[in-house]
């Protein structure tokens, strides 16, 4: 955005954390609401989707700030919801009772046109053609 | 909500959305066209708005959660401003594909408007 921007930020990248953005605001918002008003009939999936929601914020900061400490932090976030969709979406599938089809991990995020399944994968790749070490030889 | 103008609503969010991704790809950089369409779709996302207020007033209310649909319609209203003031910013290709991402967020929001309006599951 600015003159003195992250190198992760630039080119096809940007549609990828613009997408994150998107995800990020519509995961938060749904989840705020669930969480308000039937946080009862499934807590655990909906105190999951929350945390899911602040993670895709988290990592949509972490896209576009620059230096090695944020490329670290998009690692984590990225890491983490991939691992959370794996392991939601199967247990949504074994225990639909736990994980109602509403929130954005379940079903491997068939919600959410599955693009929670295939986004972390994208801005892994993403990170690793932007890594630093390859950013110095160019 | 009323049916024909969700479908209008989203017909044209879908088709501004694919216009802009195309335009993206294409390697062009936000034009009056492609920032215009992203506009139309915030006017009648605008309409929407004024329609929601005044729809259940007129003996039209909603199958499912009133507040959960308002929930939808605000995230969906602040989508397409945000997109363009990037591509105000940041004028290159990538820009123009961010407005057609925008518009294909907001017709995904829309059509599940109008499943809590008129589509109850359970």
């Amino acid at each position: 955005m600015s003159e003195k921007s992250s190198s992760r930020a630039v080119g096809i990248g940007r549609v990828l954390i613009a997408v994150y953005a998107v995800l990020a605001l519509a995961a938060t918002a749904r989840s705020v609401f669930q969480i308000a008003t039937r946080f009862d009939t499934a807590p655990v999936a909906y105190l999951l989707s929350g945390v899911a929601g602040l993670v895709y914020i988290v990592a949509t900061v972490a896209l576009l700030a620059p230096g090695g400490v944020w490329y670290r932090v998009a690692w984590g976030t990225l890491a983490f919801e991939l691992v959370g969709v794996l392991s939601v979406g199967t247990l949504s599938i074994i225990d639909p009772v736990l994980f109602p089809a509403d929130t954005v991990w379940s079903m491997y995020g068939r919600g959410y046109v599955f693009i929670p399944l295939v986004l972390p994968v994208l801005g892994m790749l993403w990170l690793y053609r932007r890594r630093p070490a390859a950013e110095a030889s160019n | 909500m009323i049916v024909w103008f969700e479908y209008l609503l989203l017909g044209i969010a879908v088709l501004v959305g694919v216009f802009c991704l195309v335009l993206g790809f294409a390697g062009r950089k936000p034009s009056d066209y492609t920032l215009g369409a992203t506009a139309v779709v915030e006017l009648l996302l605008l309409a929407q708005l004024v329609m929601g207020v005044v729809v259940p007033l007129a003996g039209n209310p909603p199958t499912g959660s009133l507040p959960e649909f308002w929930v939808y319609l605000v995230s969906a209203l602040l989508i397409p401003p945000a997109a363009v003031a990037w591509a105000l910013v940041d004028r290159n290709r990538w820009s123009t594909a961010i407005l057609g991402v925008a518009c294909l967020a907001v017709a995904v929001m829309v059509y599940r408007m109008g499943q809590i309006w008129f589509v109850q599951v359970s």
